[in-house]
């Protein structure tokens, strides 16, 4: 199959999609350039699953075009789907089948032969030697997700759509999946993924789209959008209570907090930080910490969105 | 990966759909297996000699065909609608629905898989019969043909009753309230020739009586509705019900949000 690498890996044209009087998504557009990873986030009910099903066809457009490597997914789906590998947030399993047969059934229906080599290394990647026997209510959530994953990879697919792939997962089973991650994007795969881990998506996105009540409110490089927001503060803890009312303190824009023993100063980007730190000194109290924040991805999240939880 | 093939999530759908059924044999095949052996105990032993319904066969060898019939039939309908129900209800169909799969492959795979059940449990059915009765076979390929239309039009009709039952209330009704109805009001166990008026006429609506009587026609050489009739009816039928499914399918009604 023949793939122009100056095609985007997925293009959506206005994408929207209607339930009752509801719309779900509402003329999204964006497009994710081969080899990208590209995070999508929004509060729940923003449309995220909404748009991954779009995209890998499980739900039908109402308006726009979805193109995977220049080819539409509703005139040419099976070109689409099998560039596609997707891996839904739902838990869903067959348990008439063991871990090992259902991931060789899975080339299949993708139109590819079983590859041993390769689906010996998605076991041994994703940890489910012990399992291969076994059927798929005998396993844990987190086993359960991570043979999702091997089945959405076993096609070897040139875009990967991971939706809340590391939900409810311990700590080094989502170390383990973000590492082989990593490992296929090196390898060329384009990664679409949501996740409710503001701080994997921050670590792993190129790229980040913002997604509240169907639209996309914020759609940056992880970088620019975390620069967007100018919420750098110099963090000052003080041995001795300061007053607010201290013109010093006023001066700087410090905001005393834990009964004087805190302060929290906007720093600005042109800010000159040994101004501030000679005004500090000059303090009636003893400095014992100080210490600078950035403004991380949940701040800019619940900026854009008005969320409170995420 | 090795070189890319359209047929191939066909056929390993086909495989898994047969795999499925096989990995559960006592449920799908030695069940079905074990009715049709009672009701030859009850007809052929018990009650069959007290029973003449053709001059010249005995009552056991007229029942014979209907029971291969409802075994063929029953086991297509049950097999595709409870895998694909099964699928929906579970959500696993979402693993299907995001593969390269046409409706066309969809629906010819679970068809066949669906027939090759039914047509086992026929042909179980018939090896169990030989300790009771044999049948002439007057007309093996006639009697073969109808088989193998009866199993694809319950397949057809599977599918349908899989996507249009929201839960397991619902699929079941199809059986109880409309399959077995029409079987045993089809003339399974009695001429429908030999029925008062009016039950006579109506039962010329009922498209069971068609394929059971057709099937019974071409089994011993006696009865009342030629191979034509059979294939025009039924294969009918058939064609409506997979051009709905197949519709059904393409537009992903039910199937696809």
């Amino acid at each position: 199959m023949s793939v122009s690498h100056a095609t985007p890996a997925l293009e959506i044209l206005g994408a929207s999609k209607r339930y009752d009087k509801q719309l779900a998504v509402d003329g999204v557009s964006f497009s994710i350039e081969p080899g990208e990873v590209f995070g999508l986030l929004g509060p729940n009910g923003a449309g995220k699953s909404t748009l991954i099903n779009l995209i890998s066809g499980l739900t039908r457009l109402s308006g726009g075009r979805v193109l995977v490597f220049g080819h539409d997914n509703q005139s040419d789906f099976e070109t689409t789907r099998r560039l596609t590998g997707v891996m839904p947030q739902e838990i869903v399993i067959d348990n008439f089948f063991t871990l090992e047969q259902s991931l060789r059934m899975h080339a299949g229906y993708y139109g590819y032969a079983d590859d041993p080599v390769w689906r010996r290394t998605l076991v041994e990647r994703l940890a489910l030697e012990p399992y291969l026997k076994r059927k798929p209510l005998q396993l844990s959530g987190g086993t359960k997700r991570r043979h999702m994953l091997a089945k959405a990879l076993i096609h070897k697919p040139r875009l990967l759509i991971l939706d809340e792939p590391t939900a409810g997962v311990d700590v080094e089973l989502r170390h383990n999946i973000w590492s082989f991650v990593r490992e296929m994007r090196a390898m060329g795969t384009t990664v679409l993924l949501t996740t409710h881990y503001l701080e994997e998506a921050q670590e792993m996105c190129d790229r980040i789209a913002i997604l509240a009540k169907g639209k996309i409110v914020a759609l940056d490089r992880t970088s620019n959008l975390l620069r967007s927001i100018d919420d750098r503060k110099l963090l000052v803890r003080v041995s001795a209570p300061l007053m607010e009312t201290l013109p010093a303190l006023r001066e700087i824009g410090a905001q005393v907090l834990e009964g004087g023993h805190l302060l929290s100063i906007p720093l600005s980007s042109d800010g000159l930080l040994g101004d501030l730190l000679v005004k500090l000194a000059a303090l009636p109290t003893k400095i014992e910490e100080v210490e600078s924040k950035s403004a991380d991805l949940e701040e800019v999240f619940l900026s854009l969105t008005g969320a409170r939880h995420v | 990966m090795s070189e890319y093939s359209r047929f191939r999530p066909f056929l390993t759908l086909l495989s898994k759909e047969t795999q499925r059924f096989f990995s559960v044999a006592s449920q799908t095949l030695l069940a079905p297996v074990v009715s049709a052996s009672l009701y030859l105990l009850i007809f052929g032993v018990s009650l069959g000699s007290r029973i003449s319904v053709i001059p010249e066969f005995q009552y056991v060898q007229f029942v014979i065909p209907g029971l291969i019939l409802m075994g063929v039939i029953n086991n297509a309908f049950a097999n595709v609608s409870s895998s694909l129900f099964m699928s929906r209800y579970l959500g696993n169909i979402v693993d299907l629905l995001v593969t390269p799969l046409t409706s066309t492959q969809y629906i010819a795979a679970y068809t066949l898989a669906a027939m090759l059940r039914g047509l086992l449990v026929g042909l179980v059915t018939w090896l169990v019969s030989l300790c009771f009765a044999t049948i002439p076979w007057a007309h093996p390929f006639q009697s073969l043909a109808i088989l193998v239309l009866g199993s694809f039009v319950f397949s057809q009709f599977g599918i349908l009753a899989a996507i249009f039952s929201k839960n397991f209330d619902t699929l079941s009704m199809f059986t109880n309230f409309l399959i077995l109805p029409l079987i045993y009001l089809g003339g399974l166990f009695y001429p429908v020739s030999q029925l008062p008026s009016p039950w006579r006429e109506l039962s010329g609506f009922n498209p069971l009586y068609y394929l059971i009587e057709g099937f019974r026609t071409a089994a011993l050489g006696v009865g009342s509705v030629p191979f034509a009739v059979v294939i025009g009816v039924v294969g009918g039928l058939g064609a409506v019900l997979f051009a709905s499914a197949v519709f059904i399918f393409t537009k992903g009604y039910r199937l696809r949000g």
